[in-house]
C-alpha cells in the first residue's frame, strides 16, 4: 500500500531548479534512506512530504492526501507524519515532558492522564525518563535528538521523516540516536524516510536507498545493491568520498 | 514642598489617579494592539504585512501631541465629542502601540525559524505555535525594551495636560499658576511620577531576571 507517492514533482526556488521530475513511491512500513551530496535537494525533497516546502508542479500524495490540492488541510497530514530535524527544533521554552505532551494535547485532544503515560512510555523507550523536568538547553545534542524523536512518536504517526538526524551530533552520541531509529524500524510498521549518510544504518534497516544529485533521483535500489554495486558514476564517486571519510 | 502637598493633596491625588488610570489603559491596549500589528507584520500575505507596516510607520513618526489633538479637536467635528482624558488616552495608546509593535516584531523575528517548523511539523496550527512557542519566547527576549516603552508611556501621559485631561501634569500646571509656588509644585509632580515609574522599572528588571 502506497504511503507516499511523488509523480513528476518539480520544485523551483526562483530560477533554481531544486527538484527535477521526482518520481518516488514509498509503501507502508518501508524504510527508505535518501543520500546525496550537499545541496542536492535532500532536505527539499523530504520537506515537501509534510508541506514545509511547496512544489511547483506534479503530484504528491501522502497517506491518501493530495498535497497539490489547495483544499487539503495540511494539519491533517502532519498529524500522521512526524519529522526529526538536524538541529532538533525542540521547544526551548518547555520542559522535556511538555515538549512531548503539547501536540497530543492541542492537536489530538488526548486525555491528560493518558497523554502523560504515553509521553513517559516514549521517553523510556529513548532512555531519557530521568530528564522529564529538564529544559532543552540542559541536554546534550544526542539527548535533544532522542527527545525530538519521542516528541514525534507520541503523536503515533504513520510516517516518520528524518533530515540528517545525526549530522549535528558529536561522534559518541550518534549511536544512541541510530539505535533508537533502528528500534523503530525493526519493532514497528512505521514508514520511514531518512536522509542520512550513515551506511551502517542503511545496510541494517533500509529497504531501499535513494541517491539524489542536483535535484534528480539517480539511483533507487536496495541497500546491498547500492553500496556493493552502484550503477551510476556519480553515485560511485560520492560513495568513495563518504567511505574514505569514515 | 511638604506644605504644598499637604494643602493640595486632593488635587494631586486626583491628578495622580488620572495619570495612573490613563497609563494602565494605554499600557494594556497598546500592548494588545502593538502585538497584533507585530504578528501581522510577520505574515506572508503582502497586503496584511504592508498594512501593519503602514500603521506602525504612521503613528511612530507623528508627534504624540498631534495625534492627541486630532482626537480632541478634529474627531469631534465629524463624529462626536470626547473628553480630553479619552482623547489623550487614545492618542497615547496608538502612539505607543507603534513602538511596541516594532519591539515585539523584532522579538518574534529573532526566534529561530526551527521553533516554528518544529511546531508545525508536530501538527500545531500557525496560531497554536505562535501562542505556545513563539510569543512566549519573543516576549521574554523583549522585556528590557518593553520596560523602556512602558516608562516612556507613563511620562508621555503628561500629554493629557494639553487637552484638559486632569492628569498629574495638568493639576500641577494649574496649581503652579494659581499659587505661583512653581518650584515646590513641580517638585511634588516629579516625585509623584517617580512613584509610578520607579517601581515599574524595578518590576520589569525583576521579571527579566526571573524569566531568563
Ligand atoms: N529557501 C531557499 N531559497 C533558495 N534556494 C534554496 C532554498 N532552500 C534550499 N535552496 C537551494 O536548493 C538546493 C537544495 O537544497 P537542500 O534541499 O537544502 O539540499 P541538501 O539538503 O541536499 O543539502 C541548494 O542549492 C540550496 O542552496
Ligand atoms: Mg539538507
Amino acid at each position: 500500500m502506497s504511503m507516499i507517492k511523488f509523480k513528476n514533482v518539480e520544485k523551483y526556488y526562483g530560477e533554481y531548479h531544486a527538484l527535477n521530475n521526482i518520481n518516488l513511491e514509498v509503501n507502508k512500513g518501508e524504510v527508505v534512506v535518501v543520500l546525496g551530496p550537499s545541496g542536492s535537494g535532500k532536505s527539499t525533497l523530504i520537506r515537501t512530504i509534510n508541506g514545509l516546502e511547496d512544489f511547483s508542479s506534479g503530484q504528491l500524495v501522502v497517506n491518501g492526501f493530495d498535497l497539490a490540492d489547495k483544499k487539503t488541510d495540511i494539519n491533517k497530514i502532519r498529524k500522521d507524519v512526524g519529522m526529526v530535524f538536524q538541529h532538533f527544533n525542540l521547544y526551548d521554552n518547555k520542559t522535556v515532558l511538555e515538549n512531548i505532551m503539547l501536540a497530543p494535547r492541542l492537536v489530538l485532544k488526548r486525555d491528560e492522564k493518558e497523554n502523560k503515560e504515553t509521553a513517559l512510555e516514549f521517553l523510556d523507550m529513548v532512555g531519557l525518563k530521568d530528564k522529564i523536568n529538564a529544559k532543552p538547553s540542559q541536554l546534550s545534542g544526542g539527548q535533544k535528538q532522542r527527545v525530538a524523536i519521542a516528541r514525534s512518536l507520541a503523536m503515533k504517526p504513520k510516517v516518520m521523516l528524518f533530515d540528517e538526524p545525526t549530522s549535528a551530533l558529536d561522534p559518541e552520541m550518534i549511536d544512541d540516536v541510530l539505535n533508537v531509529m533502528k528500534k523503530i524500524a525493526q519493532t514497528t510498521d512505521m514508514t520511514m524516510v531518512v536522509v542520512t549518510h550513515e551506511m551502517g544504518f542503511a545496510r541494517e534497516v533500509a529497504d531501499r536507498v535513494v541517491f539524489i544529485d542536483q535535484g534528480t533521483i539517480i539511483e533507487d535500489d536496495t541497500a546491498e545493491e547500492f553500496y556493493n554495486n552502484p550503477k551510476e558514476e556519480r553515485a560511485r564517486k560520492f560513495l568513495s568520498k563518504i567511505i574514505v571519510h569514515k | 514642598m511638604i506644605h504644598v502637598l499637604v494643602n493640595n493633596w486632593q488635587v494631586f491625588l486626583s491628578g495622580f489617579f488620572n495619570t495612573v488610570l490613563c497609563s494602565i489603559l494605554a499600557l494594556f491596549f497598546s500592548l494588545v494592539i502593538g502585538s497584533g500589528f507585530a504578528i501581522m507584520e510577520t505574515f506572508q500575505n503582502k497586503f496584511l504585512s504592508g498594512f501593519a507596516r503602514a500603521y506602525i510607520e504612521l503613528f511612530r513618526n507623528i508627534p504624540l501631541l498631534v495625534i492627541t489633538m486630532f482626537f480632541y479637536v478634529v474627531f469631534p467635528q465629524y463624529f462626536f465629542t470626547i473628553s480630553g482624558f479619552a482623547a489623550g488616552t487614545i492618542g497615547l495608546t496608538l502612539y505607543t502601540s507603534s513602538f511596541i509593535a516594532e519591539t515585539v516584531r523584532a522579538g518574534i523575528q529573532s526566534i529561530d525559524i526551527g521553533q516554528m517548523e518544529g511546531a508545525r511539523s508536530n501538527g500545531l496550527t500557525y496560531w497554536q505555535a505562535m501562542k505556545n512557542i513563539i510569543l512566549p519566547q519573543a516576549f521574554v527576549l523583549v522585556i528590557p525594551p518593553l520596560g523602556n516603552q512602558f516608562v516612556n508611556l507613563i511620562k508621555n501621559s503628561s500629554v493629557l495636560a494639553f487637552v484638559a485631561g486632569f492628569d498629574l501634569m495638568y493639576q500641577g500646571d494649574s496649581l503652579a499658576s494659581q499659587t505661583f509656588d512653581t518650584i515646590n509644585t513641580y517638585l511634588v509632580v516629579g516625585v509623584l511620577y517617580l512613584i509610578i515609574t520607579l517601581p515599574l522599572s524595578y518590576y520589569m528588571k525583576h521579571l527579566e531576571n526571573k524569566l531568563s
